[in-house]
């Protein structure tokens, strides 16, 4: 505070704290409580608002545990999440090892551009691509039945496309921190484990990894979140089959109309993602503050 | 009996630069073999080849008399000691000497048991569950030296080592390299541009420069007799007077220069008339008195000059002094002879005598920068 005063001057200082103070309460903290406190509520017509049948309750909760629908597309979520976590960490791994140690300066700024420059594009408009891509006659199946690889056009739509499509949107959320962190890693490490005698395997499993497991984390944690809580890749590239929670929690808000199951909904999504983010901390034995960095 | 370590006319060219030029050498089995040169001369380069890191552009790299050609750094029977150490922060210090031995798939209690008997031998014993973060440097020293032994190397590579530590502690551990290497006998290949390192561990030192083998000698024929104007001026100090050869005879040169004709060994490729520079050490020199001319009692070669500075070192002073053009001169002397020191400006004349000094042909380049 002192620190803050002496550096800026009080009043700069004081509108720091006072914007910092707005974006805690107002963006982080009064949202959340909104939510919580819908949650809890039953959905009433608006005359009962604030009668006697206004009383807070798990009763929105209870339902989702008791609807075997919601339940296993929850379910689901979590589990294709985590898979698109692990296929975006199988991806950019070895991505970010060759980029962080054997690429030369220009391949690597070059494959970067390459990497990012989509990134300037709207999520929606990326996913979009996709879905042109994926199409039923689209250019993947005329590529593929040109090659004789198929014969007649794949139905792309579904859990493969939103894998694919997800993958492609989070990449870079996972291949900066893991980059970042073989990059720290000096060469020699991996010329030593080489001249003792290790196979390829055994130095990144052993000195690689080991050594970038809190930028792994930080991928994996980001991959996770964003994927659980997409909705633009499963409602393009998704068939009925492969709807996403995300989907359920829009569809009581803007369909159902219910906008306190959307929010009990939407509470169990955020319970699970923070779960994540813990269990992920522990299992990989890395502290909040290392991911910040 | 065969080499443990022998370069078949290795060259190393980078595009247009040859970081290696056409190297020829062979190391003995349990030979303690030193590269020295100035940073850039192709020393480390060439250890690289030998470890596999890096393919000759032309040549042959043999180990025990096996051509190397297409076996990289994890096939081949040596070890390196990275300049850096690149020991594993993340192992305890068991692990990073057993690392070599879980590569080869060596069983977990055996592992344990060679890192124990290794951590005996670089007097660790009990640290085996440290972290390498707590270790100080002569011990990080040492446990790199204990994992790169631990997969029994025919030939232990050592890119600069100590060239981390300070002073005191570098010396301490050239001792104790040498004790380590006489005990396991394994040949040791060892790059360093600190001369006085080389020389005092050495059992044979290759000299570079630029790519280029200048020579290679046990210490003390280096220091004697260099074979280059490059080894006199890079091995130890030395003062070079440049002139032209009048005659040689007996093995002795008599050489033509601005202060006068001297005598001296006569180095190889010499030839009467051609050019020629005298190379003699500081501690060769001694004071003669002034206005001495040669034969009268102050041996045959008498050098006239002016005395600048002294600087007192214990042993020795360090008289610094010029000739009439300008050239400097350094002249060794032990301190129980500095009594009588000139003082500065003192027109004074140095004498020394033919076997101390050696003449190379052609003229004395610039002594090389030396890293710090």
């Amino acid at each position: 505070m002192s620190a803050l005063t002496g550096r800026f001057g009080p009043g700069l200082a004081g509108l720091f704290l006072v914007l910092v103070g707005f974006w805690l309460a107002g963006l982080v903290l009064a949202p959340n409580l909104m939510m919580i406190d819908f949650a809890l509520r039953p959905n009433l017509l608006p005359a009962d608002v604030g009668g006697p049948l206004d009383t807070y309750s798990l009763d929105n909760l209870a339902y989702l545990a008791g609807e075997p629908v919601h339940r296993e597309i929850f379910l689901k979520t979590v589990w294709a999440s985590a898979l698109v976590t692990i296929a975006t960490f199988v991806v950019c791994y070895p991505l970010a090892f060759w980029l962080a140690q054997t690429a030369s300066p220009s391949a690597a700024s070059l494959v970067v551009l390459a990497l990012v420059i989509p990134f300037w594009i709207n999520e929606v408009l990326r996913t979009l691509a996709w879905y042109i891509l994926l199409a039923f006659r689209g250019p993947l199946n005329a590529f593929l039945m040109n090659l004789g690889i198929l014969d007649e056009p794949m139905r792309w739509y579904g859990d493969g496309g939103v894998l694919a499509g997800m993958v492609y949107a989070y990449i870079l959320f996972m291949l900066f921190p893991i980059y970042n962190s073989i990059e720290s890693l000096e060469k020699a490490q991996i010329e030593a484990a080489r001249d003792l005698g290790a196979a390829t395997w055994r130095i990144h499993l052993r000195i690689v990894i080991p050594h970038a497991k809190a930028g792994i984390a930080t991928g994996c944690v980001f991959t996770f979140m964003l994927a659980a809580g997409s909705y633009v890749a499963p409602a393009l590239l998704g068939a009925p089959g492969s709807r996403w929670f995300t989907q359920i929690i829009y569809n009581w808000f803007f369909e159902g109309g219910d906008w306190n199951r959307g929010a009990a909904y939407a509470l169990v999504l955020l319970v699970l993602c923070l779960a994540v983010v813990l269990i992920t901390l522990r299992v990989f034995r890395v502290s909040l503050t290392d991911v910040a960095k | 009996m065969s080499h443990s370590v022998a370069l078949e006319r290795v060259t190393m060219a980078f595009g247009e630069t040859r970081a290696v030029d056409d190297v020829s050498f062979t190391v003995e089995p349990g030979e303690f073999f030193s590269i020295l040169g100035p940073s850039g001369c192709g020393k480390t380069t060439i250890l690289r080849m030998v470890a596999g890191f890096l393919a000759p552009s032309a040549g042959r790299v043999l180990i025990g008399e096996r051509d190397m050609a297409g076996l990289g750094p994890n096939q081949r029977p040596t070890a390196m000691i990275f300049q850096s150490l690149a020991l594993f922060p993340l192992m305890p210090v068991w692990e990073n000497i057993a690392f070599g031995l879980e590569a080869r798939g060596v069983s977990k209690e055996k592992r344990r048991r060679r890192a124990e008997e290794l951590l005996d031998l670089i007097a660790l014993s009990g640290y085996g569950e440290r972290k390498i973060s707590e270790l100080s440097g002569g011990q990080k020293q040492r446990v790199a030296i204990a994992r790169a032994l631990a997969v029994e190397p025919q030939v232990l590579l050592l890119d600069e080592p100590l060239s981390a530590l300070d002073l005191k502690l570098r010396q301490h551990m050239r001792a104790e390299l040498r004790t380590i290497q006489k005990r396991t006998g394994v040949t040791f290949l060892y790059i360093t541009h600190d001369q006085s390192e080389a020389l005092a561990m050495s059992d044979r030192v290759a000299v570079m420069s630029a790519g280029v083998l200048q020579q290679v000698a046990a210490p003390r024929t280096l220091y004697d007799e260099p074979a280059t104007p490059f080894v006199a001026t890079f091995v130890g100090e030395t003062n070079a007077v440049p002139g032209r050869v009048v005659a040689i005879e007996n093995g002795e040169a008599a050489l033509d220069t601005a202060h006068g004709r001297f005598t001296a060994r006569a180095g190889a490729g010499l030839a009467a008339g051609a050019e020629a520079t005298l190379y003699v050490r500081p501690e060769a020199l001694t004071l003669a008195r002034q206005g001495a001319t040669a034969g009268e009692g102050a041996g045959p070669n008498v050098l006239a000059a002016r005395a600048e500075r002294l600087d007192f070192e214990g042993a020795f002073g360090l008289l610094h002094g010029a000739t009439a053009d300008g050239a400097r001169l350094l002249a060794a002397l032990p301190s129980t002879t500095l009594g009588g020191a000139p003082a500065p400006g003192a027109e004074i004349a140095f004498s020394f005598s033919t076997r101390d000094a050696i003449a190379l042909p052609g003229h004395a380049q610039a002594r090389p920068e030396e890293e710090p």
